[in-house]
C-alpha cells in the first residue's frame, strides 16, 4: 500500500519507443484531469513535467533498453520507484525494434548511416524486464488508457490490476463482432492474443495483428498449421508471428520455426 | 386447439405494425458485417430477403438465393443469448460514505418489451435449457429474469438446413415446439402462422389473415421434412455421459489439443453456455465500486481458479471439460444434454473443431479410433481425475 501521509507520485518514463503509450495516456483526457488531482505527476515529458530523478510511488515505462545508457538509467529508476510497471510492447517485450535482434542488426546500421561510428547500439533491444525488476507488465501497441487507469487505481488501492487472460475471441464475443476469420477468411491472430484491447481490429473488421501478447497457453501451432493448411505461405506466418511481439514466446519460437521453413525452401530441401 | 392462419406476403408488414403499436421494441435478422445477426427493426426491408447462408466447419459465408424468402438462412452468430444473458452487464454499485459506512445499490436490468422474429427451434430449445438454469434454480437470476419476461419470440420453422445444423440428432428441431408466442412457416406467397400462446393468438387475430389451406400445411411440413433430410451430422448413439465418463483418459484428447486454440469461440456462440464471472471497476479516489458480470469461458484457465490453484491448467483438460459437460453431466444437472444441436460450435470454431467428429472418435475405443496408435499415446490427462467433476460443475 502506497503510504497514504502524501499524495502519490507518479513519473512516466520514456526509453526505445514511439510515444504512442505516453499518447495513449494523455489521450484519457478528463480521467487524466481527476487522476491529476489525486497524484503529483513529476515526470511526464510528453504532458509537460520533467523530473526525471524523482522519487516516485509508480514509474511507467514506455520503451525497451536500446543502448547501455538505457540501462544505466533504468537502474536508476527502479532505485527510486516504487512500483515499477511497463506499459507496451517495447516495455514489455522489446517492441518492433527487437526485429534487429533476430537479424544482422550491426549491417542495417552500417547500411543506414552516414557515420556508423556514432551510433550506440546494444546488440538486442531488451524489454524492461531483463535489466530490472518490474512489478505489473501492460501490454500493446499502444497500450490503452483504460487499461493504464485501472492499474494506478489498483496500485494506488493497494493490490495488482485483474489481467484478463483470456484471448481476443471471448472479447469479441462480448461485444458481439463478427468473427472476420470464419465470416471473411480473413486470417486473425485473435484466437493466440491476449485480450486488452477491447477488440478493438476485428471491431473494425480487420484481423487481430497481437498487438497486446499471446493469451496464456496460446495455441500457436494449431493455429499456425491451420493457416499454412489453409493457403498462407510460411514467410507470412513467420512476419505475422514475428511482428510486433517478436520477442515474445510462444511466438519467437514458432516464429523461427516458420522462418526456417522458408529457409530450407529456398535451399532447395522441401519440408513437409 | 392450434390455431393456425395463413399471412399472405404482401400483409407481412402489418405484423410489425401491430407488434409497435402492442409497444413492442422490434428485434430482427439482418446482414451486418457479413454475417446474419439480430438487431433493431424498423421496417420488413430490412430482413435478409433473398439471401442464404453456407456454413461448414470454421467457415460461414452469405449468398443470394433465388427463393424470395426472408428467412432462407440457417442460424446466426448469436440469437436470444445475448439479450437474456448479456455479455456485460452492472451489477451493482458500492459506496463508501463520510462516516466510513458503504452503501451498496443495485443495478436494475432495462428490459423493455421486445419481440423477437426469426428464432429458430434450437434457439428456443436453448431458452428453455437457460430458464431452467436461471429462473427454476434455488436463486432465479432478477436480470434475467427481467430481461426474459419482456421478450415476445416469434418463431420461424427451417425449411433449410446448414451443413453444420444437427437439431434431428438432438432432437430439437426443425420444427418449433415450444416456447414460442407465434411460429411462422415461410412460403413462397406468405406464411402458416401458428399461435402458441394467449398472446399470441390476441397479436394473429389482430391480423388480416385467411384460411389456411391443406395445401399451405402440406407444403410448410414439406419445408420441415426438407430441414430434417438435409441433416447428415449425427451423435454417437448409446448414453453419451457414460461413453464420455469411460473416455476419460482417451488418447483423442491428446489429438484434440494439437488442433484446439482454447480461444473460446464455441462456448460464447453456444447458445447453452453460460458461464461468467466478475469483475469490479472502482474510482481513482476508491470510494466508489462498480460491480459487473461478463461471459466467461471455460477455455479461459483463470475460470477453474480456485485458491490459489488453477483446477484445469492444461489445455486438454479444458477441452474434455467443455465437451463432458455439455454431453455429459449436464444431463445430470439439468436432465438433458446441453447440446440443442445448432451447429454454431462447429461453424464458428476458426479452425473448424467438429464437435460430432470429435464426439464420434472419442466414443470409439482407443485402438479402433482413427489416426490413433495405442502403444504411443499419452497416458491420462493429468491433474483433473474425473471423479472431481460434480454435477454442479460448470
Amino acid at each position: 500500500m502506497i503510504t497514504p501521509q502524501r499524495r502519490p507520485r507518479l513519473a512516466v518514463h520514456k526509453f526505445s519507443s514511439c510515444d504512442g503509450c505516453q499518447l495513449a495516456f494523455l489521450n484519457l483526457g478528463e480521467p487524466l484531469l481527476d487522476l491529476a488531482e489525486r497524484v503529483d505527476i513529476l515526470h511526464f515529458a510528453e504532458a509537460g513535467p520533467v523530473d526525471e530523478a524523482a522519487e516516485v510511488d509508480i514509474a511507467f515505462i514506455e520503451g525497451s533498453v536500446a543502448t547501455s545508457e538505457d540501462a544505466a538509467r533504468l537502474r536508476g529508476i527502479r532505485e527510486r520507484s516504487h512500483y515499477v510497471v511497463t506499459i507496451g510492447a517495447c516495455a514489455t517485450a522489446g517492441g518492433l525494434q527487437a526485429l534487429r535482434n533476430l537479424n544482422d542488426g550491426a549491417a542495417w546500421i552500417e547500411g543506414l548511416y552516414a557515420r556508423p561510428e556514432h551510433i550506440d547500439l546494444l546488440a538486442d533491444s531488451t524489454p524492461i524486464a531483463k535489466t530490472i525488476k518490474v512489478d505489473l507488465e501492460l501490454w500493446g501497441c499502444p497500450v490503452n488508457g483504460e487499461q493504464v487507469l485501472g492499474a494506478t487505481q489498483a496500485l494506488l488501492a493497494g493490490h495488482l490490476p485483474r489481467v484478463d487472460h483470456s484471448a481476443v475471441c471471448t472479447e469479441c464475443k462480448r461485444q458481439q463482432t463478427v468473427c472476420v476469420m470464419v465470416a471473411r477468411g480473413t486470417p486473425c491472430l485473435g484466437p493466440v492474443t491476449s485480450t486488452g484491447c477491447g477488440a478493438l481490429c476485428p471491431q473494425l473488421q480487420r484481423d487481430c495483428y497481437a498487438c497486446y501478447g499471446p493469451a496464456v497457453q496460446a495455441n500457436v501451432s494449431a493455429l499456425t498449421t491451420y493457416l499454412a493448411d489453409t493457403g498462407m505461405p510460411a514467410d507470412e506466418i513467420a512476419r505475422r508471428l514475428l511482428f510486433i511481439n517478436n520477442q515474445a514466446e510462444p511466438f519467437q519460437t514458432a516464429g523461427r520455426e516458420w522462418q526456417a521453413r522458408v529457409i530450407q525452401r529456398s535451399g532447395g530441401e522441401e519440408t513437409s | 386447439m392450434k390455431v393456425q392462419r395463413f399471412l399472405p406476403r404482401d400483409r407481412f408488414p402489418s405484423l410489425l405494425d401491430r407488434l409497435s403499436e402492442a409497444g413492442y421494441d422490434i428485434l430482427g435478422p439482418q446482414v451486418r458485417d457479413h454475417a446474419i445477426v439480430f438487431d433493431t427493426l424498423a421496417s420488413v426491408d430490412q430482413l435478409p430477403l433473398g439471401i442464404t447462408d453456407e456454413q461448414a466447419p470454421g467457415h460461414y459465408r452469405l449468398s443470394a438465393s433465388s427463393s424470395g424468402r426472408y428467412f432462407d438462412w440457417a442460424t446466426g452468430p448469436q440469437a436470444l443469448k445475448p439479450l437474456t444473458f448479456v455479455p456485460r452487464e452492472p451489477l451493482w454499485t458500492s459506496e463508501t460514505r463520510d462516516d466510513g459506512t458503504l452503501v451498496f445499490r443495485e443495478s436494475p436490468p432495462e428490459a423493455r418489451p421486445t419481440a423477437v422474429i426469426g428464432v429458430r427451434a434450437c434457439d428456443l430449445a436453448a431458452l428453455a435449457i437457460h430458464d431452467r438454469h436461471f429462473l427454476h434454480g434455488a436463486v432465479p437470476d432478477p436480470h434475467y429474469r427481467a430481461r426474459r419476461e419482456s421478450l415476445f419470440l416469434i418463431a420461424v420453422n427451417c425449411s433449410r438446413s446448414a451443413d453444420t445444423c444437427f437439431c434431428i440428432a438432438t432432437g430439437d428441431g426443425p420444427r418449433v415446439r415450444y416456447g414460442h408466442d407465434l411460429a411462422l412457416s415461410e412460403l413462397d406467397d406468405g406464411f402458416v402462422v401458428e399461435a402458441h400462446t394467449g398472446r399470441g393468438r390476441d397479436l394473429l387475430d389482430s391480423l388480416a389473415t385467411t384460411e389456411v389451406t391443406l395445401d399451405q400445411l402440406q407444403a410448410a411440413e414439406a419445408g420441415s421434412a426438407q430441414a430434417a433430410d438435409q441433416q447428415h451430422r449425427r451423435l454417437p448413439a448409446g448414453s453419451l455421459p457414460d461413453q464420455l465418463q469411460a473416455a476419460v483418459a482417451h488418447p483423442h484428447w491428446q489429438d484434440l489439443n494439437d488442433r484446439c486454440l482454447t480461444c473460446g469461440n464455441c462456448t460464447s456462440v453456444c447458445p447453452t453456455c453460460f458461464c461468467q464471472t466478475h469483475v469490479d471497476e472502482r474510482s481513482l479516489d476508491g470510494r466508489e465500486a462498480h460491480h459487473a458480470r461478463q461471459w466467461e469461458t471455460c477455455f479461459n484457465p483463470d475460470h477453474s481458479y480456485i485458491h490459489g490453484v488453477t483446477i484445469r491448467a492444461e489445455r486438454p483438460q479444458r477441452y474434455r471439460q467443455w465437451l463432458t459437460h455439455k454431453f455429459g453431466t449436464w444431463v445430470e444437472q439439468f436432465g438433458r444434454s446441453g447440446c440443442v444441436g445448432c451447429g454454431r460450435c462447429i461453424t464458428w470454431c476458426p479452425v473448424g473443431i467438429d464437435v460430432t467428429e470429435e464426439l464420434a472418435a472419442l466414443c470409439q475405443a482407443p485402438d479402433t479410433a482413427p489416426g490413433q496408435a495405442p502403444d504411443t499415446a499419452p497416458g491420462p490427462v493429468s491433474g483433473a481425475a474425473p471423479d472431481r467433476q460434480e454435477p454442479g460443475d460448470d
